[in-house]
């Protein structure tokens, strides 16, 4: 089976649209969201849900107040700013257990908490394992791992041939958690200086990391020269220009009516993504 | 007074409507909390007058005193440490710099390093103080870097600051200890999905919050209609044109390319200024 999984660095610029439209081409798919603090691949493919269950993070200390004996220990060894007054923050605390190792009173036990809930459903394109972060809830690399292994799972069930997976923008740990052990990287960027920018950071993390990837520069025709100028950059980065999709009303629409692009229009913009997937699945194979 | 600029959903346009606002605002300190992907700069083209590393500590094992017990791996709940064929190894990317491991070593012989993860700049743009960070591609956490973007920031400025998309950790640190959260959104089920998660993250931070619909049009609606059953106003719409993101994707501000924006900037500030208040 082969992981392919679509980034993009700056937020906004058409990933989800993407990967619900190659979810839709692609046939034998199983898919999963790992941008699990703003998931939306869930919008466009209708899961009915098959399977829940809660995803625990990171622990959470707990402060027996009767065993405590006030020395404040715990709030000195704390990296986090996480205890005052031995009380803890649950926002602030890491759950990395220093306090509990350090209280002389063993007045402190670490606790599993609920940071999200994991999803396993069932979409006309294929099975989709998506999550959700709870608000204020930490941890999201953890829970991308946690969504990966479970997607893998599925797929293999499913006796799926590709993995399609939905990323998160930025360059931190929910990113890094999903580009470990894929076959290539999907940036799909847009032309304008953030775009370039943020393209080139992504790029270095995938190379950091020893992924293959591939560029596709979203509603080019909105600057031609800035969108030669971010195919340039991604050449010059060792990654494969796969395509470009022009500007079109037909995308949002798509959205709004929550159905993958290609099923919804045959305009140029379901056009240029089809043939996009044409080439991106002659580099998988 | 601080005004975070948040959104949930990615490219809603937060960076565009923060930049306005600074711009159109007297007095005003701007920092871009969005280290992951910082883009600020692009628009605003600050002199930097400093850059300060933002390290981590991180563990480093003396291996005359190592006795190979593996008390410290035991005890790491992120896997920064193992055992492996005679050594113990570190895994910097996964270390949370806690310091656990230091304590949990019978031997004293974990000692602890610096370890450089990025920079904040500290800048101005004429009257403009400017704040950025930076977080070194290959690192996973810049929650350090925006706490250190906070601790730099001047008390006496109205200060705005654009945070990453999500509701992930660096966002709650961008929202909590704010005077207000102004969520920029659009108008799709993508928009209102996301908003929805930010507006949650907001409430259960007890920082007020307004929202921006951005690329504004006929199914305006969709946002309009959560934002009254939450009570939370929508305090500026700007629409969907062309134009607006010809402009951006040549570099130009809002305010540059389209300077009637400002008084309406400045208006939505005495709005935010009255919400906070109260």
């Amino acid at each position: 089976m082969k992981e392919l999984l679509v980034i993009s660095g700056k937020g906004g610029t058409g990933k989800t649209t993407v990967v619900g439209s190659f979810a839709a081409l692609a046939r034998d798919a199983a898919l999963a969201d790992a941008d699990v603090d703003a998931p939306n691949l869930h919008l466009l493919l209708a899961p009915q849900i098959r399977e829940e269950r809660p995803y625990s993070g990171a622990e959470l200390a707990a402060v027996d107040e009767d065993a405590c004996t006030r020395c404040g220990r715990c709030e000195e060894v704390c990296r986090f700013a996480a205890v005052r007054g031995h009380q803890v923050d649950a926002r602030r605390c890491e759950g990395c257990g220093v306090c509990a190792l350090v209280c002389p009173a063993g007045a402190i036990t670490m606790r599993p908490q609920t940071s999200g809930r994991i999803f396993v459903s069932d979409t006309r394109y294929g099975p989709l394992t998506h999550a959700r972060l709870l608000a204020g809830a930490e941890a999201t690399g953890r829970l991308v791992t946690e969504v990966r292994r479970l997607a893998r799972q599925t797929a293999d069930r499913a006796g799926a041939h590709l993995l399609l997976t939905d990323g998160s923008p930025g360059i931190g740990c929910p990113v890094i958690a999903s580009l470990a052990g894929v076959d290539a990287a999907l940036v799909v960027t847009e032309p304008s200086p953030s775009g370039i920018h943020d393209l080139q950071r992504v790029l270095q993390v995938a190379a950091h990391f020893r992924v293959p990837a591939a560029v596709c520069v979203n509603k080019w025709d909105i600057n031609p020269e800035v969108a030669d100028q971010a195919a340039e950059c991604a050449r010059s980065a060792g990654a494969c220009v796969l395509g470009r999709v022009p500007f079109d009303e037909a995308v949002s629409a798509a959205i709004s009516e929550g159905i993958p692009l290609v099923e919804a229009s045959t305009g140029p913009a379901a056009r240029a993504v089809e043939a996009l997937w044409d080439r991106m699945a002659r580099e998988l194979a | 007074m601080r005004i975070a600029v948040a959104s949930g959903k990615g490219g809603t346009g937060k960076t565009t409507v923060a930049i306005g606002l600074a711009l159109s605002l007297p007095n005003v300190q701007f920092i871009d909390a969005d280290a992951e992907e910082p883009n600020a700069h692009l628009f605003l083209h600050p002199v930097v007058h400093e850059a300060i590393p933002v390290c981590m500590t991180v563990p480093e094992i003396d291996s005359v005193g190592c006795t190979l017990c593996g008390a410290c791996a035991e005890f790491c709940r992120f896997n920064a440490l193992a055992v492996v064929g005679g050594e113990v190894l570190v895994f910097p990317e996964l270390c949370h710099g806690c310091g656990g491991c230091v304590y949990a070593c019978p031997q004293g012989a974990v000692r602890e390093k610096q370890r450089q993860i990025g920079e904040v700049r500290i800048g101005a743009v004429a009257e403009m103080c400017f704040i950025d960070g930076r977080l070194r591609p290959g690192e996973p956490s810049a929650v350090q870097i925006v706490r250190e973007e906070i601790r730099r920031a001047r008390s006496d400025r109205t200060t705005i600051i654009d945070a990453p998309p999500g509701t992930a950790c660096a966002v709650q640190e961008v929202i909590a200890g704010s005077d207000f959260c102004l969520l920029v959104t659009e108008p799709t089920p993508f928009g209102l999905h996301d908003l929805r998660m930010a507006l949650d993250l907001a409430a259960e931070l007890g920082v007020p919050a307004g929202v921006v619909i951005n690329r504004s049009g006929p199914r305006d609606s969709i946002i309009e209609g959560e934002c009254q059953s939450r009570g939370v106003p929508v305090m500026l719409r700007i629409p969907l044109d062309r134009r607006i993101a010809e402009a951006y994707s040549r570099g130009e501000t809002l305010v540059g390319a389209f300077p009637e924006y400002a008084e309406r900037l400045r208006e939505l500030h005495r709005a935010i200024h009255t919400r906070a208040a109260a």
